[in-house]
């Protein structure tokens, strides 16, 4: 099933001087349960397109179809809601909570969902022990290592049961036992939950890993290597 | 969770958070404090000329408060009082006679208000008996005795069994004189009244004057609830319909307005005390709004709802605000709890409230009302502190906020 149908998809950013064109008429598509990687050089427009495709941005033309809605034409206001029900975001950065514990960081999305209480304690559990963290449910971002934080984030990210999830480079910042560790639990996850999961990255890595590899250069596609 | 998160966030930079709390603190003490102060004050006074000086309701002659002339006296007056004691609502009821007149001494003279009572029935209407602090009320003098202030002791240079002279005019128009001992010397709040007025017993004012047995120029009621006035003086109105009766707002509008201007200053210095703080909440949000923008970001990317984060910055000022306000309210009733039966001595800035009818001494009065006022102030400040912020942190687009380096 397609989750994710994009068509001539097209950025500008217009400065006051000069013109940018971020992305150059891309076509793609993602089915349920890829596990797919954007690769590409620095200014390629992998991270233009993961913000247009997560709705954090606006395309200058073309369509992003995600569950027969195009999301480039929703308001602002629709959109937040949007990305709350159909998908999770992993950053570069870590990015949780620093005030709220591990447990309330991967609640905390649910509760905006205005999940019951018992449902968001079991599905926190289950997301905390998937990614090998049950015991530092109650410590605060700053009390885990990076690695850990970033594997908070995927759970946080995967609670809403979203339908798609965007991580922008999100091993840049770990060394390269944490990466194993944290590419091992989301390809873990993305078969169990099913959830379909695409990230940009520089990492040789994290492309080994990756099931499919799309190669942007200058905002264009320019090979989508499908491997078994 | 927002209301945790909110909370959480005030305490990530403790030492900020607390400059602004503590500086609330100090403000909103500093109000509630002044507040009671005030209202004490002003209770003071009230009370004084309620239970000292005017009682609740007075009845005259038609004319006599335009020209408070001998002539305009109330006949039948004691009956009237008599009917009036035996309403409901009503404490006690009594006449006076009032003359105003010249007294000497045998150094000085000065004008003065002489009122004649009925010491018994006067004692049961104010409590002026309860204000001698030497020698006694109407009592230990045989023939014509007189209680005159402490003020006016001074200024005649007179004491206890002194003889002083009253020179008054008689119903007739003539004029009279008579020798008085001072029976007693009284001591209130109020120093223009002290030096202005004194007491002798109605039967001896009455003889030298010529007036009915019977008549008065003056009948004081005191209530059993301070607040029934209005009702009651209306009833009595009614009753008596050629007399004029007034309640003790209408006689003294100066205390009057006092009371009802109080809360007008009181919101008057802690809006100012309040706009104050406001720059400085505002401040202090707004450091902590910008050092977040790479979170907020976050938090509107994963989903979280612009009425949400509004929500949450409101709801972090209205916290930060109210912390500040909880603290203050308690040290300034703390203080109030402490000197409400000590008081405060304002003697050493001269005479000029005692001149003005106020206690020297005042007492703070612990009020839970003032709490509330204050803190719907607090409240409203938060609200509008938090606007500033709040928009600008809607106003952050998540994808360019999340590329921000902090």
């Amino acid at each position: 099933m397609k989750v994710i149908d994009i068509k001539n998809l097209t950025k500008i950013y217009n400065d006051s001087e000069y013109k940018v064109n971020a992305l150059n008429g891309i076509d793609l598509s993602f089915e349920e349960g890829e596990f797919a990687a954007v690769v590409g050089p620095s200014g390629s427009g992998k991270t233009t397109l993961l913000n247009i495709v997560g709705g954090l941005d606006k395309p200058s033309g073309g369509e992003v179809i995600i569950d027969h809605t195009n999301i480039g034409k929703l308001k602002s206001s629709r959109l937040i809601d949007f990305r709350l029900k159909n998908i999770g975001f992993v950053f570069q950065a870590y990015n949780l909570i620093p005030v709220l514990t591990a447990r309330e960081n991967v609640e905390f999305i649910m509760h905006l969902q205005g999940k019951p209480k018992a449902e968001r304690e079991k599905r926190m559990k289950d997301l905390m022990s998937a990614v090998g963290l049950s015991d530092r449910i109650d410590s605060r971002p700053s009390k885990l290592s990076g690695g850990q934080q970033q594997r908070v984030a995927v759970a946080r990210a995967l609670a809403s049961k979203p339908k798609f999830i965007l991580a922008d480079e999100p091993t840049a910042n770990l060394d390269s036992k944490s990466t194993e560790n944290l590419l091992d639990i989301m390809e873990k996850l993305n078969k169990e939950e099913n959830t379909t999961f695409i990230f940009s990255t520089h990492d040789a890595r994290v492309v080994k890993k990756a099931r499919r590899v799309i190669t942007i250069e200058d905002g264009k596609v320019v090979s989508d290597e499908i491997r078994k | 969770m927002l209301w945790s998160v909110a909370w959480r966030n005030i305490w990530r930079s403790k030492v900020r958070s607390l400059v602004i709390i503590c500086a609330l603190t100090i403000g909103i003490f500093a109000g509630v404090f002044t507040w009671a102060l005030y209202e004490g004050m002003v209770i003071q006074r009230i009370n004084s000329a309620i239970k000292t000086e005017a009682s609740h309701i007075q009845l005259h002659h038609k004319k006599y408060l335009e020209n408070p002339d001998v002539k305009y006296s109330m006949n039948l007056s004691t009956r009237i009082s008599e009917q009036i004691d035996s309403m409901a609502g009503v404490k006690a009821a009594t006449v006076r006679v009032i003359v105003n007149s010249m007294i000497a001494s045998a150094e000085t003279g000065s004008g003065v208000q002489v009122v004649g009572i009925d010491p018994d029935k006067e004692s049961r209407v104010t409590n002026m008996y309860e204000k001698i602090i030497d020698g006694e009320y109407l009592e230990g003098v045989k023939r014509n005795p007189i209680l005159i202030g402490k003020r006016m002791a001074e200024k005649l240079n007179v004491n206890v069994r002194s003889k002083v002279v009253l020179t008054m005019q008689q119903m007739d128009g003539e004029i009279t004189r008579a020798q008085f001992k001072v029976a007693g010397i009284y001591k209130i709040s109020n120093g223009m009244y002290e030096e202005m007025t004194v007491f002798v017993k109605k039967s001896d004012l009455i003889n030298l004057i010529g007036l009915d047995r019977t008549g008065s120029h003056e009948i004081a009621v005191l209530l059993e609830d301070d607040r029934t006035y209005n009702d009651i003086r209306d009833k009595i109105a009614a009753r008596y319909k050629d007399l004029d009766v007034k309640s003790w707002k209408e006689l003294m509008p100066e205390v009057s307005l006092v009371e009802e201007t109080m809360d007008i200053s009181m919101y008057l210095i802690l809006g100012i005390i309040l706009f104050a703080l406001l720059f400085g909440i505002i401040n202090t949000m707004l450091m902590a709004v910008l050092e977040r923008v790479k979170e907020l970001g976050m938090l509107m990317a994963v989903g979280m709802n612009k009425i949400r984060v509004f929500t949450m910055i409101m709801l972090e000022t209205l916290l930060l605000a109210f912390t500040g306000c909880i603290i203050g309210i308690i040290l300034g009733y703390l203080l109030t709890l402490l000197l409400m039966k000590t008081g405060i001595d304002l003697s050493a800035w001269g005479d000029a409230y005692e001149r003005l009818g106020y206690d020297t001494v005042i007492y703070p009065i612990p009020d839970i009302l003032i709490a509330a006022k204050v803190s719907l102030m607090v409240f409203v400040t938060g609200l509008i502190a938090a606007i500033y912020p709040a928009i600008k942190a809607l106003k952050l687009k998540p994808a360019e906020a999340l590329r921000i380096d902090i």
